[in-house]
């Protein structure tokens, strides 16, 4: 019987006397740790991506969004989705630590009654169904199209995968976004330059990404996506910079956190776990031999 | 230098896998093919082509709509470009296969893989319950659904000698061998896989396996059931479901798809024109699905062989009421 992190101790985190940044850093790899949990009672599972996109989502819902103080529901709340939405496991087990998503929920992960393989919209604290493709930044355009029209506040805040920049609906979406000066629209690629089957180089090469970015009107910000440091600046810039929309390429490693997953494309699916394989994964994110013991409860 | 892949499908091989295997193994007698995949030859089983052609692989990154129009220039030429992702991607390039493939009559061959319920864990967004009813929607496109991995051979050559383009759904998980060597597919031609008297079952797919453990279940009730599979949506077998209708008077149409438009529809459209009789549709209800495992699935769903069941006892009853 495998055990997750409880909430509490995500609490007890958040309210030591810990600097920040290192904060921050401790509260990804702890969410780390229970997604890799609940990917290893699923059976499957995107480990890669989840892990790639971990640091940036926990900055954006521990540090940035006003999610935790308005509420889920609010029409002035900020809102996060990931256009790729195959990286949702990260995604749930940050939802588990703030109290959105019940532990029983987490451990039904890929299952039914439980929570989808995919982001799906009727589960409380998600705001797109997503995975297929390329479809993010139209979406969240929309969104961000009217919170100015209704007059509400909130940034949108769209992660997209650095494959999915190949489809063509993204350019559709980027033209649109900076023509209609929707500076309330912040896009971040997940830049780990991996995609499902290999490399991006290798499958159909994105540079010069910041120049094609650039020339299509937009605020664009290169960032280490698992410095927090950096991430502060530049989502301070997104939020002031008037009349653009705000791209922040994140480089990310792919895999983030265990060394035999960091850029291997092997990772990218879903893919059976050795008990070895998971146990030096533990060890890696931080789990103690006991807690290892807990976890796996030998 | 060419490395074939020494397998020939086996039994528990999906779908998805015998197809790739059998293009592979086709690929020397058919020089004109050239495969088109969006970034997930892994798993659709196009990984076989690849490794032994890849100077006849195009790798079209994850960019449908493009690879998908590309097709329709390739097949300009004269080559015969298979066009490779999951169904459910499939249907964002739908205009460019209506304009760039099949308004031309290119001979553009669509086969996608992860279709239905079947897709499973994945969950809604990758399961994909609509294709049959849009490709079948387009004029000039031949749609087809085989149920086994005896059958996906044979409807590989069968698309590949056929001009013209063509929609194929393989599948995801794996699946039994249900059919006998002497089996034969024919595109348009439906095959009656047990004969019976009381209802007919017209499956696609894997409801073709449900349809015969339904049949048996069906059998020791003290009902006789035929089961036809009916691997063609389009065109549809007109001549067969005509004397289905006239010897069994009933039916059951069961598909891992939408029951709004795919076979279901097919069938009935058929059946209205030449000679009706009461029909009951096995399928998702105009619903999506959700994460969990095929069979699971197909319960929750009514897809499963007891589904099918109830629904031949109804149209068994809506027959003799009439």
């Amino acid at each position: 019987m495998l055990q997750i992190l409880p909430k509490s101790e995500f609490s007890k985190i958040y309210n030591a006397p810990i600097e920040k940044h290192q904060k921050l850093s401790l509260i990804a790899d702890m969410c780390r740790l229970n997604t890799f949990v609940s990917v290893k009672k699923a059976g499957s599972g995107h480990l890669g991506s989840s892990f790639s996109a971990m640091d940036i989502a926990v900055y954006l819902y521990y540090e940035r969004m006003n999610i935790v103080e308005l509420g889920i529901n609010s029409p002035d709340r900020d809102i996060y989705f990931s256009s790729k939405g195959h990286d949702v496991p990260g995604l749930y087990s940050i939802f588990y630590s703030l109290g959105i998503l019940p532990l029983e929920k987490l451990l039904k992960l890929r299952r039914m009654n439980g929570v989808d393989g995919h982001p799906e919209i009727n589960i409380p604290g998600i705001e797109a169904s997503t995975g297929s493709l390329g479809m993010g930044i139209s979406k969240g355009k929309g969104m961000a199209w009217a919170k100015t029209y209704n007059k509400n506040g909130g940034h949108v805040y769209v992660l997209i995968g650095d494959g999915e920049l190949q489809e063509g609906e993204v350019w559709e979406g980027a033209m649109f976004s900076a023509h209609h000066k929707l500076d309330n629209l912040c896009a971040i690629v997940d830049y780990n330059k991996m995609q499902s089957d290999n490399l991006n180089e290798n499958i159909m090469g994105l540079e010069p990404l910041a120049d094609k970015w650039i020339s299509f009107g937009w605020n664009v910000l290169e960032i280490d996506g698992h410095n927090s440091q950096e991430m502060e600046v530049a989502f301070n810039d997104a939020r002031n910079v008037k009349n653009k929309p705000t791209i922040i390429i994140a480089h990310t490693i792919k895999g983030k956190g265990v060394s035999y997953m960091e850029n291997s494309p092997t990772w990218h699916g879903s893919l059976e776990l050795s008990n070895a394989d998971f146990r030096q994964a533990l060890l890696e994110l931080g789990a103690t031999e006991s807690e290892i013991g807990e976890i796996i409860n030998e | 230098m060419n490395k074939k892949p020494k397998l020939i499908a086996s039994s528990g091989d999906s779908l998805r896998e015998s197809f790739g295997k059998e293009l592979t193994l086709l690929a020397d007698k058919y020089p004109q093919v050239v495969v088109l995949d969006a970034d997930i030859a892994g798993g659709t089983g196009i990984h076989h082509f690849r490794e032994a052609f890849p100077d006849r692989f195009i790798q079209c990154g994850i960019a449908e709509q493009n690879m998908m129009a590309m097709s329709g220039g390739l097949a300009a030429t004269g080559l015969i470009p298979i066009v490779t992702t999951f169904s459910v991607f499939m249907l964002r390039a739908i205009e460019q296969a209506r304009l760039s493939i099949a308004y031309a009559d290119m001979n553009v061959k669509i086969v996608a893989s992860h279709p239905g319920l079947d897709t499973g864990p994945d969950g809604a967004s990758a399961q994909c319950l609509e294709d049959l009813a849009c490709f079948r929607s387009i004029p000039n496109m031949v749609v087809i659904s085989p149920c086994d991995p005896i059958e996906m051979e044979q409807a590989t050559k069968a698309i590949l000698d056929y001009v013209g383009p063509v929609y194929m759904r393989t599948g995801r998980s794996n699946t039994q061998r249900i059919l006998d060597a002497e089996y034969k597919f024919e595109i348009g031609k439906g095959r009656v896989l047990k004969d019976g008297e009381d209802v007919t079952i017209v499956a696609c797919g894997v409801e073709v396996s449900r349809a015969l453990d339904a049949a048996e279940i069906l059998k020791n009730e003290g009902v006789s059931a035929r089961v036809v599979n009916m691997s063609t949506i389009k065109p549809i077998d007109s001549e067969l479901l005509k004397k289905c209708a006239v010897e069994t008077g009933a039916f059951v149409t069961a598909e891992d798809h939408n029951v709004i438009g795919g076979l279901g529809g097919a069938v009935a459209e058929s059946l209205a024109k030449n000679k009706p009789a009461p029909v009951e549709f096995i399928g998702v209800q105009d619903m999506f699905g959700e994460s969990g495992e095929p069979d699971e699935l197909a319960d929750k769903y009514e897809q499963s062989a007891e589904f099918i069941v109830i629904a031949a006892k109804k149209a068994i009853i809506r027959k003799n009421k009439d």
